[in-house]
């Protein structure tokens, strides 16, 4: 517990003294929303109905922009090596990294969005089921982002592979988690077997990435 | 004690040493020569469990070292080419998260006592973007200084030091010998030591 904290909180003291590339993330999200009405019109039937869906690729668009650099950094200064030689296992370092991710890519953007969502004219209800969504389902963008950053660490031209790897695995989370803002528009529609299943999503990545990452890590250091 | 049993590398297609055994007793220094590209970063490597082996033995107490795991890697203090610090992180805090992953509790007092020791007082809580190429291996040779690890295995830590930090380095790892410590390094110095043993090792030709 103690190295989960030290790693999660250098890698946000590290991120605070390089403020630019964090921001870059939730700009890149707030205008990437921003350009569908300006291209589609202002028809309020037409926002509805694109909304939701616009909003997920566009935060899942952000979410890969900043994996990249999840690992090359430390693997570039040999703090990737001996974070792997230090007396956790790699799965703890993994998951502390990625939290630290998330909190710095996932959750600006939880916290945006209902100001995005306005441009959509989205009901009051629909902002609130976007909220949660994302802050269900973009954990689990980081998680199985973090398993793609580790097997591209290294490669040449990793960043491309990398969106090729990691973006089909991202379908389920965009198909419930828009599916979840579509549906709550809809009266007598019930949202929660939408938000159950991004729940377990975020159960089953939480369990499993961390081994795949490690394991993926020890093999790029080799 | 370290024993090393019939150990092979590979790098790519070619096999760069096979067949290699030694063991080390507490209180000795190993210093692995060889000329450019013949095996001594993979070597060390692979004793650190960086690097899967292709055939052999590294037994660490007697037991083997993927077996052991975590608990191998507590004992152990790894030096690589690269120095493994941050640049936007200062030296104490550099110095800091490096103790917390070895498993040490670490006073702060003893981590500036160390940055001190090394020659680095006055830039202690600078950002290490700002140092010279010495300070820095100077900031990463500080964990040397707070590590209770028994074994310690250094690639080429004299390289980017002026004549004092070589001096310094010289007489820590003598200290860690003499106090039953194991050494493992490649170097084109000689290191003096006061007490303990020396092995040395010729890999390729």
């Amino acid at each position: 517990m103690r190295v989960f904290l030290c790693v999660l909180g250098r890698d946000i003291t590290l991120a605070m003294r390089r403020r630019t590339d964090v921001l870059t993330t939730l700009f890149f999200f707030i205008i990437v929303v921003s350009l569908f009405p300006l291209g589609v019109g202002t028809e309020k039937q037409t926002l509805k109905i694109l909304g939701p869906g616009v909003v997920w690729v566009a935060a899942l668009l952000a979410s890969m922009l900043a994996l990249e650099r999840l690992f090359a950094a430390d693997y570039e200064d040999g703090t990737l090596e001996q974070m792997l030689l230090s007396t956790q296992p790699p799965a703890v370092l993994v998951l502390a990294k990625v939290t630290a991710h998330w909190l710095l890519t996932g959750l600006p953007l939880v916290i945006i969005a209902p100001l995005v969502g306005l441009q959509y004219q989205l009901p009051g209800n629909a902002q609130w089921i976007m909220m949660v969504s994302l802050l269900v389902g973009t954990p689990v963008l980081s998680l199985i982002g973090a398993i793609g950053a580790a097997l591209t660490l290294g490669l040449r031209g990793g960043g491309i592979l990398l969106s090729l790897l990691i973006l089909p695995l991202y379908i389920p989370v965009l198909v419930y988690g828009a599916g979840a803002v579509t549906v709550s528009m809809i009266d007598l529609a019930d949202t929660q077997p939408y938000l159950s299943l991004l729940g377990a999503f975020l159960l089953l990545a939480l369990t499993l990435s961390p081994l795949a990452t490690g394991a993926a890590l020890r093999i790029a250091l080799e | 004690m370290l024993d090393v049993v019939d150990l092979e590398c590979r790098r790519g297609d070619r096999r760069l040493f096979s067949g290699l055994c030694f063991s080390l007793a507490p209180g000795t220094l190993l210093h692995v020569r060889g000329r450019n590209g013949s095996g001594k970063t993979t070597l060390l490597r692979a004793l650190s469990g960086l690097l899967a082996r292709d055939a052999g033995q590294i037994n660490w107490q007697g037991e083997d070292i993927s077996a052991l795991a975590e608990d191998y890697r507590r004992d152990l203090l790894y030096f690589g080419h690269l120095n493994g610090i941050k640049s936007d992180l200062n030296g104490i805090e550099n110095l800091r998260v490096a103790a917390t992953l070895d498993g040490d509790r670490v006073a702060d007092d003893a981590l500036w006592i160390a940055l001190g020791r090394m020659g680095l007082a006055g830039f202690e809580d600078l950002p290490t973007k700002v140092l010279s190429q010495g300070q820095k291996k100077r900031v990463a040779l500080a964990r040397l200084l707070v590590s209770r690890a028994p074994l310690w295995i250094l690639d080429e830590p004299f390289s980017a030091l002026d004549t004092d930090a070589v001096d310094l380095l010289g007489s820590l790892i003598a200290d860690h010998v003499a106090g039953g410590g194991i050494v493992v390094l490649t170097t084109h110095q000689e290191v003096p030591l006061t007490s303990g043993q020396v092995q040395r090792l010729q890999l390729g030709g």
